[in-house]
């Protein structure tokens, strides 16, 4: 009697923990729901007024109410694009070597030091690079990749001397590489983790095989958690792009297309945290059209990834039959 | 026990009375940054001074406009003047309640605070992108004195949407007619070249680091940061140097008179002395507020500021309001707002 009474009451706690977390769940739908019906919303009245042209008109000109958002797009995708070409190796050296290659006693400090940047907020980073970083860059860097990279051809383009704030250092690679700053704390974290849940066992297999260790990386280490290491690469992507504080330190602030890399140009985040404030009318539908737009290149970066991991699943299995 | 209970009552009886009489003891505004230093001096001395408080967000001008249209606030402020129209719309009425100044700022080296001389077509064409090193002939003739160095010129302007660069941008159209055609006023406009930094203190600290750099700032920003300030030619074509003096004689020799609601740039001003780049900010209230004790309040505060605060005013190197300006505005209270009490405030 008591038994069933107390199974009774398992049950009953069983139904309701079930549906509070279904409640929080839908709670997360709702919210995603709501942004984007208030971003769609929000956005409508500029491209009504501009048409698909908002996405591919360079000009961002308050006075005359004609806005377009494709230099703050380019200057996002690139500047995303710098920090993981930079961020992307790096972090995975790190967790690499953490996991794999690091005496005991080195393990610990260093892993303790990733997490530690990984709390730094990013205002920090941002009067980091803008105090230190930038004229750094401006005085050392900047002069040398003008003089080794900007005589060859294409690629040349991209390292010209700027015209203005050439000594400044205030730039969309400055921007690319504080974000890639940022981001590798966060990449090398959550591949240090997932590295650590492959069991000893493959491991140890591997070696006693007579696998190198880069053998054991490429062909136990890595497939075993791919989900894992293509997951932190998008934590960090994400926020390369949708970075804010620390970007609009360093970019520049320019509404031009930058013509090179050593140019300031901007980004999304960064244009939407500088004029919401006093923007209204049509300049504050632009500014919302932009959010939706970033929101856009977020989601199709999620795609993406889940399709590139599909790809990675199908192509093993058909290895393994 | 029953004490315990009485005291309770009281004090609730105490609390109903605070509510009721809450309009007095604080005001509500929300508005423009560029004056929350003085304001919030103001607001500490005038509540040692009266036990009123002040509570002020400086949340920025289009907020602040937002807020009062809205109703949240006592009063909303705003650094770019609200033109009548837009007033008459929301029954507001509008009135300045400090001055300060827009400087350019230099930095090149051995420059010291107002060496360089500079006309307002010469600063046009920086900011247009013609001149674009400071060797260039026609900054040289302006400072026969200086060795200029042949360098480019990094143009800094602000990032954000911002009642400064609305004054800046004012004067350029002012004097520039190519300006005026190619780029246009506002809060935010498409810089032909150059780099924004985020707020007074982000174009400050561009500046300071980037030898070569340009760009402008509230006066008070300059002084911080130590940066050199340069002079300038104004409409009368004397050459003058940025200080509360030059400031209030830009707004001596304005036309406030002929100005509805006190809506007037107070850029290239005529007076000998005026410093052509100078700006006022702006309280907004309503004419006829429902609440007319809180609008009497916003007012008999503003009153107080004007008489007690000036010297406040000029340590944070704000301008006040000239004597005569302060009279036309309590004057025009008295003809614009639509409560009984106003008129007693102005004596």
């Amino acid at each position: 009697m008591s038994l069933e009474r107390s199974l009774r009451g398992l049950a009953l706690g069983d139904f309701a923990f079930r549906a509070i977390t279904l409640l929080f769940a839908f709670l997360v739908l709702l919210l995603l729901a709501g942004i984007i019906i208030m971003l769609v919303q929000g956005a409508m009245p500029a491209f009504k007024a501009f048409g698909w042209d908002f996405i591919t008109n360079e000009t961002w000109d308050p006075v005359r109410d004609d806005y377009g958002a494709w230099a703050p797009i380019v200057g996002t995708v690139v500047a995303a694009l710098i920090a993981m070409l930079i961020g992307l190796p790096l972090s995975f050296g790190i967790s690499i070597f953490i996991t794999e290659m690091a005496p005991q006693w080195l393990k610990r400090p260093v892993g303790t030091a990733v997490e530690l940047l990984a709390a730094v907020p990013s205002i920090i980073y941002g009067m980091w690079g803008l105090f230190f970083f930038a004229p750094f860059f401006a005085k050392h860097v900047q002069p040398l990749l003008v003089a080794s990279l900007g005589d060859v051809p294409l690629l040349g383009a991209l390292f010209q001397m700027p015209i203005t704030g050439g000594s400044s250092g205030v730039s969309v690679l400055t921007a690319g590489i504080v974000l890639a700053i940022m981001i590798v704390p966060f990449m090398a974290a959550v591949m240090r983790d997932v590295f650590e849940v492959v069991p000893s066992v493959l491991r140890e297999s591997a070696y006693g095989m007579g696998a190198t260790t880069w053998e054991v990386i490429r062909n136990v280490v890595l497939p075993y958690t791919k989900v894992g290491v293509v997951g932190g690469i998008m934590l960090g992507l994400g926020r390369a792009l949708g970075e804010t504080m620390a970007v609009t330190f360093v970019i520049g602030n320019a509404s031009k297309l930058p013509t090179s890399l050593l140019e300031p140009g901007n980004t999304i985040a960064a244009k939407l945290a500088n004029e919401f404030n006093e923007a209204d009318g049509l300049q504050m539908d632009a500014l919302i059209a932009m959010g939706l737009i970033l929101f856009a290149i977020t989601f199709v970066v999620l795609l993406l990834s889940k399709l590139l991991l599909m790809r990675l699943t199908l192509t093993q299995e058909g290895q393994k039959t | 026990m029953t004490m315990f209970r009485m005291t309770l009552i009281a004090g609730a009886l105490l609390a109903a009375g605070a509510v009721q009489a809450a309009d007095v003891n604080t005001i509500n505004g929300a508005g423009a940054t560029f004056p929350y230093p003085i304001y919030a001096k103001w607001a500490e001395a005038y509540n040692k001074a009266t036990g009123v408080k002040l509570n002020y967000q400086s949340i920025g001008s289009g907020g602040g406009v937002k807020q009062i249209v809205a109703k949240t606030v006592d009063f909303g402020a705003s650094d770019d003047a609200l033109p009548p129209e837009k007033l008459a719309e929301h029954g507001l009425t509008q009135f300045p309640s400090v001055m300060g100044a827009v400087v350019p700022v230099v930095n090149l080296p051995g420059l010291e605070a107002n060496q360089m001389k500079l006309d307002p077509e010469v600063l046009a064409d920086i900011y247009l992108g013609k001149i674009i090193k400071w060797n260039d002939p026609k900054i040289a003739a302006l400072n026969p004195g200086l060795s200029l160095p042949d360098k480019l010129i990094s143009v800094v302007r602000r990032s954000d949407g911002s009642g400064t660069t609305a004054v800046f941008t004012n004067y350029l159209a002012k004097v520039s007619p190519e300006w005026k055609e190619k780029v246009g006023e506002g809060k935010a406009v498409n810089w032909p070249v150059g780099m924004g930094g985020k707020g007074n203190e982000g174009v400050a600290s561009y500046v300071k680091q980037i030898e070569g750099a340009i760009g402008y700032v509230e006066s008070a920003y300059a002084k911080q940061n130590k940066l050199a300030t340069v002079q300038m030619k104004n409409k009368a074509g004397n050459y003058v140097s940025v200080s509360a003096k030059s400031t209030a004689a830009a707004a001596a020799t304005a036309d406030w008179k002929s100005a509805t609601d006190f809506y007037l740039w107070l850029t290239d001003a005529p007076g000998a002395e005026a410093w052509p780049i100078s700006n006022q900010t702006n309280i907004l209230v309503y004419k006829e507020p429902q609440d007319c004790a809180r609008t009497e309040a916003v007012l008999k505060f503003f009153d107080w500021a004007w008489k007690n605060g000036g010297a406040m005013a000029e340590e944070l190197d704000y301008v006040p309001l000239p004597k005569e300006l302060v009279e036309q505005i309590e004057a025009s209270w008295k003809a614009n707002i639509k409560c009984d009490g106003v008129a007693a405030i102005v004596k």
